[in-house]
C-alpha cells in the first residue's frame, strides 16, 4: 500500500474527460436547482449553495476514495455491509421519517439516507462474491448473492423507499449479467420468477404505500386523472413537450416556476432542464451521461483484475439504472418511483454517494496505471 | 489459493469472460440512452406545440371583471342605489386538491358554517370561482391572505356590494340585486352571462337591468399552480353602467311612507301634467339593503310567509274596490251619455228598491234631494245606484276602460296588476254564470266585482284634474351616461283625451272640490292651497250595520282618498289607499294634504326661481285645445 500519486502518470487526456463531465453534470444540476427556487422562500443558505455545498464535500468523498486501494476495501466489505444493514435496522426502529417514510438518520442538524451509502457496500461483497473464486451453478451465481443482497434490499423497501430498493437491486442484476448466466440458468431463474409471481406480487404489493400504488397505476394510464394520481406525470411531460427545441430559456419554463410541477429541484430536475432548454438541452445533457457511462465501461475494459473489472461494471450499472428511470418518469418511459438524477437532483446522501462511487471508479482506473508501472 | 482468498482481486479467473461480455453492457446502455432521446424528440419536437399549448392553458386564466352596476338618482339628484366596495370569498375549485382539507381550515380560519360551505362546493362546475362569502371584513381577508399556500384555490376579490343609502324607503321602486338563478341565467335576456352574476331582482333594478348592468370586462393572467396571480397579461376594461334617473322626488316619496307609516296601504303621488310619479309608496316594506346582500333561507322563509306580504307593491300590485271614489268615474259617464242632466234631482231616503233586494246609503234616512254636486260631496249612493240602472253596466264598463281601469298603466316596474272593470261578458267567461242586474247597482257605487289599483286611481283623478287629457304615468326620467350625456329622455305618448264637454266637466271638478270644503273629507281643507278629491270607503265584508270598533281588523273597510292641487291649475295629483283603516274622509284624507301642502312648500321653498316657476306656472292655460268635443 506504500504506492505514490507520483507512480502515475498524473492526470491523462481520459481523466480530464472524466472529471470534466462531473464537474458539467454537477453545475448543471446547480444551475437548474438556483432556476426552480431561487424564488422560493428567502433562507440564508438557499438550495443551490447547499447543494453546491454537497458537491464540494462529494468532491472530497472522491478524493479520499480515490486513494483507498479497493483491495483493502473488498478485505472490510462483509464487515461495512453488515454495518450499513445495522443502520438500515436503526432507520427502521427509530429513524426520521417524513411525508410518510422513514429513511433518514439525523445528526445533529443534517440527516442521511443510510439507502444511499449501503449501496457501495453491497457493490464491494458482490464483487467480492464473485471475484475470490470462479463461482459455478446457479446456487453459487445466482441465489447466494441474491440472499446477501436480499436484507438490505427488503429493509429499504420496507422504509418504504421503492426506488432506492429497486437501484439497489440493479447492483445485483448488472453483476450478474457481467459474469454471465447460462441461458439454462437464465430460463430457470425466469421461470421460478414466473411461478414465484403471484405470491410475491401480493406481499410486495401490499407492503406499498398508497401513494406508491398510485404512482404505478397512473404510469399505466397517465390521463386518467389528471387533477389525482397521473397529476404529476402528465405535468412532467407538459413541462418536457413544452419546451420544444430550444426551451424557453434560463429561468422561463412555466410550469415549473408556477409550480404546476412539483419537485423541480429533486426526482423532477430533469424536466425542468428539458423545459428551459430544449431538446437541445436534454440532448445535451444525456450526451454527457453517455460519455461519463461509456468510460466507466472502458475502465471496466481495462480492469486489471475480475474484482475492479465487476465494481466498475457494477457502478456503470447503478448509475445507468438511476439516470434512465429518473428521466424515463419525467418523460412518461417509466413509473414515478421516485430515484434522483445522479449528479443533478438536489440532495446530500445521494450526491455524496455518486461523488464516492465514481470516486472508486476512478480509483479501478487507476489502480491500472500503478501495476502498470 | 490461500493468496487468492486473502486477496481475492488479483485472482484473475474469468477477467476476459467478464470483458468480453462488455459489448453486450455497452449495447444495453446505448439502446437506453438512444430510447430516452428518441421519447425526448417525440415529445419536444414531434408534439412539442401541442405540449406548448397545454403549458399554456394550464397557466392562464381568463377573470371576468364584473362591471360597475349603474346608479339611481331621485328627480333632484338625490341618490337612491348606489355602490359600496366589499371583499368577496371565492373559490377555484380546479385549483383545490383537496376539498375537504380546505373547508375544513377554513372553517377553522373564517369561522364559516360548515354546512353551508359544503353545500356550496357540492358542484361538479370547475371552471368558474364559486363565492364563499360575501363582505368579508378586512380581518378575515389579512387572514386569508396570511394563509395562502394552505388555501390554494381561494381567492378574496374586492367588489361592489349594491346599497340604498336611503335604506327601506322607496325600496319597492328601487328592488335589490342578486345572484341571478340557473331558470335566470338559462333566458335568452340573460344570455352569456356567468353563473353567479349579480342581476336586478326587482323593481327597477330588475326592469332596467340591462341599462345599469354595464358590460363585463375580462383580464387574462398567469396563475401559479395554486391559483394565485402571477402578471397580468392582458385586460379588457369593463364598462360602467348607465344611471338611471327616477321621476321620485324622495322628499315626498319619504314623507308617503313615513305618513302611512306602520299601516298597510300605498300613496301614489304623480303630476298630472307630465305623468311623472313624484312618490310611490308601499306599506309593510322591506330591507332592499339586506335583500341585495343575501339571505339565508330562513330569512327568505320569513319574508315570504309574512301574512302582510312586505314584498308586495301595493300602490301598482294591490287590487282593491274603489268604492267611492268610483262615483267620479259613475258621475263622468252619466254626464256624457246624458243619463242624468247637470241639475236634475235623485230623492234620496237611505234606499234604494231594486226587483226584491233593497241597496241601502250610508246614511241611514237620506240625503234628501241629490242633485250631481250634492251626490259627489256627500257621497250619496242612492242617486249613483239610479245612474247604474239607468246606463247599465256595458256603459259603466266602457267609461272606466277610457279612464284606464282594468289595464295596466305600463308603468316601468314589474308585475303591475289590471284591477278588474266586470262586464256581462267577463262573467260568463270565468264564471259561465250570467250577469245579474243587482250586479250593476253594486259596482255603481264601486263595490262588487270591480277592483283598481291605488296607481289607477291616481291617474283617474289625474285626468279629471287634466281636463280630461290622458296621463301616463312613468317612474323613469331618463337614462344617463356617467359623464352627464343623456342617452335617453322619457318621451310623452302622442296625446289623447277623454271627450268630455267643458260644462259637465267643471261641474265635476267644481263638485269634487267641494267634497273637500263642505262634503266629506273636512280633514283635507288646506289653508294654502285648493285642494279637490274624493273619499271612498271600500267595504271588505257586508257587516255595515255594526260599529267600525267592533270590527276585527281584517274585516274593516280599506279608506280611500284621491285629490288633485291645485285647483285652478293642477300640479299634483294624489291617490291614498289604507287598508282595513275605515273611512276614506278621516284616514285617508289628512295624508293627501300633507302631501299636497308639503309638495306646494317645496316649490315656495326652491331657492332656484326656476325651478319654482317650472313647479308652478302662474298661469296655466287650463282649457286649451285639450278638449275633444264630442
Amino acid at each position: 500500500m506504500g504506492e505514490q500519486w507520483s507512480r502515475g502518470r498524473g492526470f491523462d487526456r481520459f481523466d480530464w474527460c472524466f472529471c470534466g463531465i462531473i464537474l458539467a453534470l454537477s453545475s448543471i444540476g446547480v444551475l437548474t436547482i438556483y432556476s426552480v427556487t431561487v424564488e422560493g422562500p428567502g433562507s440564508q443558505f438557499p438550495l443551490y449553495v447547499k447543494q453546491a455545498i454537497w458537491i464540494g464535500v462529494g468532491t472530497l468523498a472522491f478524493l479520499v476514495v480515490s486513494r483507498i486501494d479497493y483491495h483493502a476495501l473488498a478485505r472490510w466489505s462483509y464487515l461495512l455491509y453488515g454495518f450499513a444493514v445495522l443502520l438500515l435496522l436503526f432507520v427502521l426502529f427509530s429513524g426520521k421519517s417524513s411525508r410518510g417514510a422513514q429513511r433518514w438518520i439525523a445528526l445533529g442538524p443534517l440527516a442521511f439516507q443510510p439507502s444511499e451509502f449501503v449501496k457501495i457496500p453491497m457493490l464491494l461483497v458482490l464483487a467480492v462474491y464473485y471475484a475470490s473464486q470462479p463461482r459455478r451453478g446457479w446456487w453459487y451465481r445466482v441465489i447466494v448473492p441474491a440472499l446477501i443482497a436480499l436484507p438490505g434490499f427488503i429493509l429499504i423497501l420496507k422504509q418504504p423507499d421503492l426506488g432506492s430498493s429497486l437501484s439497489f437491486l440493479s447492483i445485483y442484476v448488472t453483476l450478474l449479467l457481467a459474469v454471465g448466466i447460462k441461458s439454462k440458468t437464465l430460463g430457470a431463474v425466469l421461470l421460478s420468477a414466473l411461478m414465484l409471481f403471484p405470491f410475491a406480487w401480493s406481499e410486495l404489493w401490499g407492503s406499498l404505500h398508497d401513494y406508491q400504488k398510485e404512482r404505478i397505476l397512473s404510469f399505466v394510464d397517465p390521463d386518467y386523472d389528471p387533477a389525482g394520481r397521473g397529476y404529476q406525470g402528465l405535468q412532467s411531460r407538459i413541462a418536457v413537450g413544452s419546451g420544444q427545441l430550444i426551451g424557453k430559456g434560463f429561468h422561463g419554463g412555466t410550469q415549473t416556476q408556477f409550480k404546476f410541477l412539483p419537485e423541480g429541484h429533486t426526482d423532477f430536475i430533469f424536466a425542468v432542464l428539458a423545459e428551459e432548454w430544449g431538446f437541445l438541452g436534454g440532448v445535451l445533457c444525456l450526451s454527457l451521461y453517455l460519455a461519463l457511462l461509456l468510460l466507466g465501461l472502458e475502465i471496466a475494459a481495462k480492469a486489471k483484475d475480475t474484482l475492479g473489472a465487476l465494481l466498475a461494471i457494477g457502478l456503470v450499472g447503478m448509475l445507468t439504472f438511476n439516470m434512465a428511470v429518473n428521466v424515463g418518469m419525467t418523460i412518461g418511459l417509466a413509473p414515478i418511483v421516485g430515484i434522483p438524477l445522479p449528479l443533478l437532483s438536489y440532495g446530500g446522501s445521494a450526491t455524496i454517494m455518486t461523488m464516492a462511487a465514481l470516486g472508486l471508479l476512478f480509483r479501478v482506473k487507476r489502480e491500472r496505471l500503478l501495476l502498470s508501472a | 489459493m490461500k493468496q487468492a482468498m486473502t486477496d481475492p482481486g488479483l485472482q484473475s479467473t474469468g477477467l476476459a469472460d467478464i470483458q468480453g461480455r462488455l459489448l453486450l453492457i455497452k449495447i444495453v446502455v446505448l439502446i437506453i440512452v438512444g430510447l430516452l432521446v428518441v421519447r425526448l424528440w417525440q415529445l419536444q419536437v414531434r408534439d412539442g406545440t401541442y405540449y406548448r399549448n397545454l403549458a399554456h392553458d394550464n397557466r392562464t386564466r381568463s377573470i371576468l371583471l364584473h362591471p360597475v352596476r349603474g346608479l339611481i338618482y331621485d328627480r333632484n339628484g338625490m341618490l337612491l342605489a348606489k355602490n359600496v366596495p366589499s371583499f368577496n370569498l371565492y373559490v377555484q375549485l380546479s385549483d383545490v386538491p383537496d376539498r375537504e382539507a380546505l373547508m375544513g381550515k377554513l372553517v377553522e380560519l373564517l369561522s364559516l358554517d360548515k354546512s353551508e360551505l359544503n353545500k356550496k362546493i357540492q358542484t361538479p362546475e370547475m371552471e368558474t370561482p364559486i363565492r364563499l362569502k360575501k363582505g368579508v371584513s378586512l380581518k378575515e381577508a389579512a387572514i386569508v391572505e396570511s394563509h395562502r399556500l394552505d388555501l390554494p384555490g381561494v381567492v378574496i376579490r374586492p367588489e361592489f356590494q349594491r346599497n340604498n343609502p336611503q335604506g327601506v324607503y322607496a325600496a319597492h321602486v328601487l328592488g335589490y340585486v342578486g345572484a341571478a338563478s340557473e331558470e335566470q341565467l338559462a333566458r335568452e335576456e340573460f344570455q352569456g352571462l356567468p353563473p353567479g352574476s349579480v342581476i336586478g331582482q326587482y323593481g327597477v333594478e330588475r326592469i332596467y337591468e340591462r341599462t345599469l348592468r354595464g358590460r363585463a370586462g375580462r383580464k387574462l393572467i398567469e396563475v401559479d399552480a395554486l391559483g394565485h396571480e402571477k402578471h397580468l397579461i392582458s385586460v379588457d376594461k369593463p364598462q360602467v353602467g348607465h344611471d338611471v334617473h327616477l321621476t321620485l322626488d324622495f322628499r315626498l316619496q319619504k314623507l308617503a311612507e313615513d305618513l302611512l307609516g306602520e299601516e298597510a296601504g300605498a300613496i301614489v303621488v304623480l303630476d298630472p301634467q307630465t305623468g311623472e310619479l313624484l312618490a310611490l309608496a308601499s306599506r309593510p316594506s322591506f330591507d332592499p339593503n339586506a335583500l341585495s346582500r343575501g339571505l339565508r333561507a330562513d330569512e327568505w322563509n320569513t319574508i315570504l310567509q309574512d301574512t302582510r306580504h312586505p314584498l308586495t307593491n301595493r300602490a301598482i300590485q294591490g287590487q282593491y274596490p274603489p268604492g267611492s271614489t268610483f262615483k267620479i268615474i259613475m258621475a263622468t259617464a252619466a254626464l256624457e251619455t246624458q243619463a242624468i242632466g247637470l241639475t236634475e234631482t235623485v230623492r234620496c231616503g237611505g234606499k234604494f228598491r231594486f226587483g226584491n233586494r233593497t241597496f241601502r246609503d250610508w246614511k241611514k234616512y237620506g240625503h234628501g234631494a241629490v242633485d250631481l254636486h250634492k251626490a259627489i260631496t256627500d257621497s250619496c249612493d242612492v242617486y249613483f245606484y239610479r245612474l247604474g240602472d239607468r246606463m247599465g253596466v256595458e256603459t259603466i264598463a266602457a267609461y272606466a276602460k277610457q279612464f284606464g281601469l282594468g289595464a295596466r298603466t305600463g308603468i316601468e316596474l314589474p308585475a303591475e296588476a289590471t284591477g278588474l272593470v266586470p262586464t256581462p261578458e267577463w262573467k260568463r267567461q270565468t264564471q259561465g254564470e250570467p250577469w245579474y242586474p243587482g250586479e250593476t247597482i253594486s259596482v255603481a257605487i264601486g263595490q262588487g266585482a270591480v277592483t283598481v289599483t291605488p296607481l289607477q286611481m291616481a291617474k283617474v283623478i289625474a285626468m279629471i284634474g287634466n281636463n280630461g287629457r290622458s296621463v301616463h304615468p312613468h317612474v323613469v326620467r331618463g337614462i344617463r351616461e356617467r359623464d352627464g350625456e343623456w342617452i335617453q329622455k322619457w318621451a310623452p305618448t302622442p296625446e289623447s283625451a277623454l271627450a268630455l264637454r267643458p260644462p259637465q266637466l267643471e261641474a265635476i271638478q267644481k263638485a269634487l272640490a267641494a267634497v273637500v270644503t263642505e262634503g266629506t273629507a273636512p280633514r283635507a281643507r288646506s289653508s294654502i292651497v285648493t285642494i279637490a278629491g274624493k273619499t271612498g270607503t271600500a267595504q271588505v265584508v257586508s257587516l255595515r250595520h255594526k260599529s267600525e270598533e267592533d270590527t276585527p281588523k281584517r274585516f274593516r273597510d280599506h279608506a280611500w282618498f284621491v285629490a288633485y292641487a291645485p285647483f285652478e291649475h293642477p300640479r299634483i295629483a294624489v291617490a291614498v289607499l289604507l287598508e282595513h283603516m275605515g273611512h276614506g274622509g278621516s284616514a285617508a284624507a289628512p295624508l293627501a294634504k300633507q302631501l299636497i301642502e308639503a309638495y306646494v312648500s317645496y316649490g315656495v321653498d326652491e331657492k332656484d326661481g326656476t325651478q319654482a316657476s317650472r313647479t308652478f306656472p302662474s298661469h296655466k292655460p287650463m282649457k286649451q285645445g285639450t278638449r275633444v268635443h264630442g
